[in-house]
């Protein structure tokens, strides 16, 4: 195993608002990062740096270095290409209105794939990889908008991994779900943490512990500590830490 | 009325105004059919003199002939036609400048089109013949080299000036509906905007989009006056270059002097002009049923 993503001094304003104060961060392969802290910590501003979805923001502005196996993603790389090998699953299941199957294929049609059979297969395989082959193999053709919260996000994952990214990005994916599609999603990561790079944003400190291998907490734009997650909730560091994992702020 | 309105209405004042609502709501029904009524009433009876196929497929109207014949067919033809050809380039002109609009344009140009848009819409349809008379007739004549420049193609491009409006405003509304996330996921699988923009955000409005083409179809047959000055108004089988009549402008250029059979005849059109309508109109409602569901 080693380091994938690799963050240098990231500072980024939004405006006039410095929203990350110098992020060094290195996230290694095969691992669920999961990164918590309060609301407006910067932790989703984060997140959204490493596929630069950040672009999208009127006045937002960043220094420092992001690279992806060694890659400066912000100097070196074309924007869709990163995006391609870094996917996000977000905290809203967003599936396009059209088929179950058109949603998968959307992303490997994109990056130039026509042939049927080969799509068909990219299909099957990024459904069962999303855990979610068995319940919709039947009506791949129905419109994916009929599904319920819980198979929408595990839709909005196959569509991701049908691009075969390296890492995948999860912004608080499971917030909006209940307990039992929930637990469906958290065992679907410690799945593909075996092929894949998770990168989690989440406000639910049980599923940090639970799933991630490493943790980091930010606080007002600072990444105020990271490390293994069985560190940082037994024995942290910073005082800080210790008081919002139990629960007494934020 | 179910027990709640009832009580809702039970106040003298309450009443009054209820029964107002209900009469104005009447109103606009007793209209509607009035003129189905009387369309079929003056509308039948031609038809009925004529025969329905020598009507409808008749090929030569000589109303004013010692020996008269009624034949429409060049009028629905006509009609059709020109509403074919306005629509075909209307719509992805005016689709492009909708996607231009909403997801392209910086919000001052978007606004300044906008307004030019909205104006486009408002200037009465006599004002487009007018300036077709004056430009574009003469530059079709000049052109293509013909003997006269009103025929079916300048009506088609007057009449896809007018359509135009109608099909920006509802397909904007369309795309500018579109959530943001379905095109916030399509960005992150690593599309490129343009591909994100024609793939997802135009295919999420695809029945918004629907029901504007069908609204144009709807501005373009009914319109009359601006076709009227443009198109040559002879009742010919249409070709691009001949000039031509149709169902609208048949009605309106021989209703002041028409009796008789004549008179009726043009009444028979009005009825197959309606029934046109009629058709358009559902068809919308259809589409919008159906982006409901």
């Amino acid at each position: 195993m080693g380091t994938i993503i690799e963050v240098k001094d990231l500072h980024l304003w939004y405006g006039q608002k410095e929203a990350l104060k110098g992020i060094n961060l290195d996230i290694q392969e095969h691992e669920i990062t999961a990164l918590i802290g309060p609301s407006g910590c910067g932790k989703s501003t984060f997140m959204k740096c490493l596929n630069r979805m950040n672009d999208l923001v009127k006045d937002c502005r960043i220094t420092g270095s992001v690279k992806l196996n060694g890659i400066d993603i912000y100097k070196d790389m074309d924007v869709n290409m990163l995006r391609k090998n870094v996917g996000m699953v977000f905290q809203k299941a967003n599936p396009f209105p059209m088929s179950i199957y058109d949603n998968v294929a959307y992303g490997p049609r994109v990056h130039g794939i026509k042939n049927k059979k080969q799509l068909d297969e990219i299909v099957e395989k990024s459904l069962r990889g999303a855990a979610l082959w068995d319940e919709c193999k039947d009506r791949l053709k129905t419109n994916a908008l009929g599904m319920s919260g819980g198979q929408q996000q595990r839709l909005c994952i196959a569509r991701a991994i049908a691009v075969e990214p390296a890492v995948l990005l999860m912004d608080e994916s499971t917030s909006a779900l209940d307990p039992i599609s929930t637990a469906k999603i958290e065992e679907l990561c410690l799945e593909l943490k075996k092929k894949y790079t998770i990168v989690m944003v989440t406000h639910n400190m049980q599923q940090a512990n639970r799933i991630s291998d490493t943790t980091c907490f930010f606080l007002l734009g600072d990444l105020i500590e990271h490390g293994p997650t069985k560190q940082i909730f037994l024995n942290p560091k910073n005082p800080k830490t210790e008081e919002y994992i139990t629960g007494r702020f934020g | 009325m179910d027990t709640a309105a009832a009580k809702r209405f039970s106040h003298p004042a309450e009443k009054i105004w209820s029964a107002v609502f209900f009469i104005c709501g009447m109103i606009a029904i007793a209209f509607v059919l009035f003129i189905t009524v009387f369309l079929i009433i003056s509308g039948v009876p031609a038809i009925g003199k004529i025969g329905i196929v020598d009507f409808l497929f008749g090929t030569t109207w000589a109303s004013t002939a010692a020996e008269p014949q009624y034949g429409i067919l060049p009028f629905i033809l006509t009609s059709v036609y020109g509403t074919f050809g306005a629509i075909l380039i209307a719509v992805p002109i005016g689709l492009l400048c909708s996607i231009y609009l909403t997801k392209f344009a910086s919000g001052r140009i978007a606004a300044v089109i906008q307004s030019a848009v909205e104006l486009l819409a408002g200037i009465p349809s006599v004002v487009y013949g007018l300036v077709g008379m004056i430009l574009i007739v003469p530059w079709v004549r000049e052109t293509f080299h013909l003997p006269d420049g009103a025929n079916l193609f300048s009506a088609i491009i007057v009449l896809s000036v007018m359509v135009l409006p109608n099909v920006i405003s509802v397909s904007e509304t369309a795309l500018a509906a579109v959530p943001k996330e379905y095109e916030e996921g399509s960005l992150a699988l690593g599309a490129t905007y343009t591909e994100t923009v024609f793939k997802v955000s135009v295919h999420a409005a695809r029945s918004g989009i629907a029901s504007a083409v069908v609204l144009g179809v709807g501005r373009a047959i009914g319109e009359a006056m601006a076709v009227m000055m443009v198109s040559g108004n002879v009742a010919n089988m249409p070709g691009l270059f001949r000039s031509v009549r149709f169902l609208t402008t048949a009605i309106a250029s021989e209703m002041s002097y028409s009796s008789g059979l004549q008179r009726q005849a043009l009444f028979s059109i009005a009825l197959v002009l309606f029934i046109f309508i009629m058709i358009i109109t559902l068809l919308l409602n259809f589409v919008f049923k159906r982006k409901k569901d």
